[in-house]
């Protein structure tokens, strides 16, 4: 019989290991609380880089995105949050055909956030930002679209 | 140390003077009784306020902060939503005794309450068996709990009951054997006595080893006694819905709440009165120069900081461990608790007899 399962061992054992509890909520109480308090420190508000809160296409100067217009997003959806629409571009010079995205359209409303469209990109072209402040009072406003 | 007697002996003689003396006992016990009840809600409201707070501290929340600045007034909201609730009548109910239950409780707590020294004077019932009767006080409230889950015709309050009166009346033993110990150690009951031998240092001091185990005994009983987690099996939400007062709404489930919680302060306020010296100042022998300081500090300040630390304690026990299955809890009140409690009595005893104590 060890030591531990004895009468005596049993209740320093216990006592021990209750200890090791109290001194975790200790360490807790004294920590910096992770309480936000949103609507008085939307200046400071800091919220992780990784929240998904909006997709978003980001564009350079001038305008250009780097959609290729695949439909591997559109694909990739659950729930049929992304709807391309796309035109053929015939190349002058070297007289190729070559597929362009016409528009982008997002369904906020739609959206469970589950980052499958941005994964699926072969172009890093969209991405979820930080912007979380997305409610309305009408749903079509909801749907937007992301390409300019 | 300043005397309140020296104020009550005052208000009686003017009132004595002024009015018959039956009238005037009367106009007396009207006073104390006001005194009694506002003391009894302006701590049931801060205690209910720290909990909020240092709940939220040990989850790393804020807690309360909207209701008033820092959540100040979110206890008066509390009891505003709460008294407008409707009271309900449950079916086939024993209608006497589910309207009795909680005031049973309230008013073993009060009893209880009124006990507590908060300064020299300052204290409404002290008489030669005062830990006797604290203990006999606060084992009615039992009563009502058992009455209330009885009453209310509901097989979750039932068991609640059942499970409270089970647990309460076996750790009121273990409460009992240690304060025992240190009725031993002060060769009194009466709790002005107790107290006033404290100011030439504390029992947990005086009694060192066979005190200490006794306080931490205390604790442990006391904390089951209030029904407070990782004790409350009575009230268990995930199991019994909330056991005893599943059917009481409004004040009804008020009084039960406020009783649970100025429970929590009386086991406090008892444990600070006889282990930590009730409102006696730090006495370090010797060292002259700082007892003299300390006894500027006023005793109620004493006695209320020596309670709340202990209140902090029983929080910070409430909100680290997990609740206990009800075997698990009678296994540690007789198997654990109470030999050790009679061997620390014997201990005490011992060390009494021979003289090693300080």
């Amino acid at each position: 019989m060890k030591f531990k399962d004895t009468y005596i061992g049993s209740i320093l054992s216990a006592t021990g290991s209750l200890l090791t509890g109290m001194k975790v909520t200790l360490k807790e109480f004294f920590t910096r609380k992770v309480t936000e308090q949103y609507p008085e420190n939307r200046k400071e508000l800091k919220i992780s880089e990784r929240h998904r809160a909006m997709l978003t296409m980001p564009h350079d100067k001038d305008g250009n995105n780097r959609c290729i217009a695949c439909g591997l997003c559109q694909q990739a959806c659950p729930n049929g949050t992304i709807t391309i629409t796309t035109r053929t571009v015939t190349d002058e010079e070297s007289g190729k055909s070559k597929k362009v995205l016409d528009s982008y359209i997002y369904d906020l409303g739609a959206c469970m956030f589950c980052q499958l469209c941005v994964n699926a990109c072969p172009k890093n072209a969209i991405e979820f930002s930080n912007d979380f402040e997305n409610a309305v009072f009408d749903r079509n406003k909801l749907i937007i679209k992301l390409n300019r | 140390m300043f005397d309140f007697t020296n104020i009550t002996t005052t208000i009686d003689s003017y009132l004595q003077s002024v009015l018959p003396h039956s009238l005037a006992t009367l106009v007396e016990c009207a006073l104390i009784a006001l005194c009694v009840i506002v003391a009894y809600l302006v701590f049931a409201i801060i205690m209910i306020y720290m909990e909020r707070k240092v709940c939220a501290a040990f989850q790393c929340r804020l807690g309360p902060t909207r209701v008033g600045k820092w959540g100040l007034l979110q206890v008066f909201a509390d009891v505003f939503k709460m008294l407008i609730k409707e009271i309900i009548e449950i079916k086939n109910s024993d209608k006497a005794l589910y309207n009795l239950a909680p005031f049973l409780v309230i008013m073993s707590s009060m009893i209880t309450f009124s006990c507590l020294p908060f300064d020299k004077g300052l204290q409404v019932l002290d008489f030669n068996i005062g830990v006797f009767f604290i203990m006999a006080a606060s084992s009615f409230g039992i009563l009502g709990i058992l009455l209330g889950g009885w009453s209310s015709n509901n097989k979750f309050s039932m068991i609640g009951a059942m499970r409270s009166g089970g647990q309460m009346i076996s750790y009121e033993l273990s409460m009992g054997l240690s304060l025992l110990a240190l009725v031993v150690l002060s060769g009194s009951m009466q709790i002005s006595d107790i107290v006033e031998t404290q100011t030439q240092g504390w029992f947990i001091f005086r009694g060192h080893i066979p005190a200490f185990i006794a306080f931490i005994i205390y604790l442990i009983a006391g904390n089951a006694e209030t029904n407070r987690a990782p004790f409350d099996l009575p009230e268990a939400e995930s199991e019994l819905t909330s056991g005893f007062h599943t059917e009481y709404s409004g004040m009804g489930f008020g009084f039960f709440y406020v009783a649970e919680f100025m429970n929590l302060f009386i086991i406090a306020g008892i444990a600070s009165t006889i282990f930590l010296g009730g409102w006696a100042p730090l006495y370090i022998p010797g060292l002259d120069r700082f007892n003299e300081v300390m006894a500027y500090i006023p005793g109620f300040v004493w006695f209320l900081g020596k309670t709340f630390f202990i209140i902090w304690l029983l929080m910070w026990i409430r909100w680290t461990f997990p609740r206990l299955r009800i075997d698990q809890v009678l296994v540690l009140e007789w198997k654990y608790l109470v030999p050790i409690g009679l061997l620390n009595l014997l201990i005490m005893t011992i060390c009494v007899v021979m003289g090693w104590t300080f």
